[in-house]
């Protein structure tokens, strides 16, 4: 990691460290443990709770099931477009590059209203046909893992493609060049070349995919024990003026989250050290 | 004939980087393929390899039809100039890479492995990885790696090219060793005239997509075919409406039959050698003169001093049409 050398600390750069300072406390971190200590008033009973209530248990496990599916699919269609994007030359290379960052611009919940008027069961465009074949799409697990997918789609490109290109291409000449196939060069060269972008890349879409709500409210239907996930449970006890147990499901999920960017931060320093190890000599 | 290069057209767009290439490289040879950058000996190299592909004409290697071949499948060893290594493996694994994809026995592997450290001088750093190796190290197990497959041909882009001027001098002395020793034969690119010359049995001078010569560097430096390929190998001088190199002019402080009378300009002593520079009567151009130091102390060459300069016996030299180009913008171009 590179040391700066630090400048003599002025009367501006205390002000400005104590307004960030200031800011991430009232805005993030305050609000995170109140989370926390709301959570345990009453000592462990109400995460018990959460625990004995089947419907609850059911509501965590769609969360994960969707988080996971909706991750692994990211993940192996993340790589494949990253690849696609920095290695070939095609038309309308931009307009999909573009395209991929939509995701991350337009409010979940109109990825929700858009995926209903694709796959809804009555209206939809492609929805009825699916169902034709015996598959439920809205307002089914098919339909949570979608929204999902679609939310956190463009995380594994944005980690992973800086990387190939900085990487560049001499590597897999060479593997090439001593006889590789391209799954070959990809497997044993360009994979094990980006393998921290694409972990750091998969804990952000977990992340993210785990605390989706917006899209998922919308083509879940939100029925309690079938397609109610984690988040939505949140907000249904919050209405219910069930506090302690809207707590209680939002730090598990909050818990998750910050055990993610634990995981991220340790990844991250690991692969810095990596690299400024390779860069010596 | 190992390496048969027919006909070999490529554009990139308007740019004309080879121009109809046809040369013929025989088996065990060590040939530079020297030229300014820009030249189109790299892009040659590449098609050579299948790393990139012609416009038009073919490549033959080792008498297989190759045009059509991927890269995969030629059978060539390529060293990159940013050595291109695994970053991931070892320095092991990265020469045993090739013999892996080939499904070789392990026992095979590590006998070959083992063999090819020895032969590159790496054997004590077999375990490491690519970044804890400096980059003369990283370059030699480049050459062991290209060297696993026993590849029919060998070829180096700019081998030597990112490394500091005292291990390029040295990896050169071994490269030409290495040569004598395993006989592959091996083309290198280079825009380095010094390291041709040294190190190569045969040099095709090539410049703007064009072969401008073939040649031993006996036969390059002695009978240049034109004007740019006697610039391109050292540095040359004009003297009475002829090119020739500054060390071939004689100078004298009397007339003489036949001499160029003029006045020094400048002196410049750079180590063991003057550079002095000559204001040559009815000639535009100045003319540079190169001898030792204790010569031109001996005629006490000084700004203003009149001399009489004549091409010494036996000089190579090709009547100056173009216009001069020194060495140095050549190489830098």
């Amino acid at each position: 990691m590179a040391e700066t050398r630090r400048v003599t600390a002025g009367p501006a750069t205390y002000v400005l460290r104590a307004f960030v300072i200031a800011y991430l406390v009232l805005l993030v971190a305050w609000p995170v443990v109140l989370v926390g200590t709301n959570t345990f008033e009453n000592g462990t009973t109400a995460i018990t709770e959460v625990f004995s209530d089947p419907d609850m248990v059911h509501a965590l496990r769609l969360s994960a099931v969707a988080a996971v599916v909706a991750t692994a699919v990211n993940t192996v269609f993340g790589v494949t477009i990253s690849m696609l994007l920095v290695r070939k030359q095609f038309p309308g290379k931009r307009v999909l590059s573009a395209l991929i960052d939509l995701p991350l611009s337009v409010s979940p919940i109109v990825v929700g209203l858009a995926l209903m008027l694709v796959y809804g069961g009555r209206n939809g465009w492609l929805g009825p046909t699916i169902e034709g074949w015996g598959l439920q799409v809205v307002f089914a697990t098919p339909g949570i893992v979608l929204a999902t997918a679609f939310v956190s789609l463009p995380l594994v490109i944005r980690e992973v493609v800086p990387v190939l290109h900085e990487l560049g291409t001499e590597q897999e000449q060479a593997a090439q060049s001593l006889g590789a196939s391209g799954w070959q060069t990809f497997w044993r060269i360009t994979l094990p070349s980006i393998k921290w972008a694409v972990i750091y890349g998969v804990v952000l879409t977990l992340a993210r995919s785990l605390g989706e709500f917006g899209a998922v409210k919308v083509v879940s239907g939100n029925v309690l024990g079938e397609t109610r996930t984690a988040t939505l449970a949140v907000e249904e006890k919050y209405l219910n003026f069930d506090q302690e147990g809207a707590y209680a499901v939002a730090f598990l999920l909050a818990s998750v989250s910050v055990l993610a960017i634990l995981v991220v931060f340790v990844l991250r320093a690991r692969g810095t050290r990596h690299r400024a190890f390779e860069r010596q000599s | 004939m190992s390496i048969d290069v027919s006909g070999v057209n490529k554009r990139y767009g308007d740019f004309v980087a080879l121009q109809d290439i046809n040369l013929t490289l025989p088996t065990g040879q060590l040939t530079a393929l020297l030229g300014p950058s820009g030249g189109g000996k790299t892009t040659l190299l590449r098609i050579i390899a299948g790393l990139e592909t012609a416009d038009s004409g073919s490549v033959v290697i080792e008498g297989v039809e190759a045009t059509r071949l991927p890269v995969q499948k030629r059978n060539v060893g390529f060293v990159f100039q940013h050595y291109a290594a695994f970053k991931h493996l070892s320095v092991a694994r990265n020469v045993a890479f090739g013999l892996e994809i080939r499904k070789k026995p392990k026992a095979e592997i590590r006998a070959k492995v083992d063999e090819l450290l020895q032969l590159v001088h790496l054997d004590a750093f077999a375990d490491r990885l690519p970044s804890q190796l400096s980059g003369g190290q990283r370059q030699r197990m480049a050459l062991a790696r290209a060297l696993a497959i026993e590849p029919s041909v060998l070829l180096l882009d700019e081998p030597f090219g990112a490394l500091d001027a005292k291990v390029r001098k040295e990896l050169r002395d071994w490269l030409r060793r290495l040569h004598d020793e395993v006989h592959v034969t091996t083309v290198f690119v280079t825009h380095d005239q010094e390291e041709a010359l040294e190190v190569a049995d045969e040099i095709v001078v090539v410049n703007e997509g064009r072969v401008e010569q073939v040649g031993s560097p006996d036969q390059l430096y002695d009978e240049p075919a034109n004007d740019f390929v006697m610039g391109f190998l050292g540095e040359v001088t004009t003297l009475g409406g002829v090119r020739l190199r500054p060390h071939d002019v004689e100078v004298a402080t009397v007339p003489g039959s036949g001499s160029l009378p003029g006045t020094v300009t400048r002196a410049l002593r750079v180590g063991f050698e003057v550079r002095v520079t000559v204001d040559v009567a009815g000639q535009d151009a100045l003319a540079t003169v190169v001898m030792t130091r204790t010569h031109a102390r001996a005629l006490r060459l000084e700004p203003g001093a009149a001399v009489w300069l004549t091409p010494a016996d036996g000089a190579t030299a090709v009547a100056g049409s173009r216009p001069a180009r020194p060495a140095e913008e050549a190489v830098a171009g």
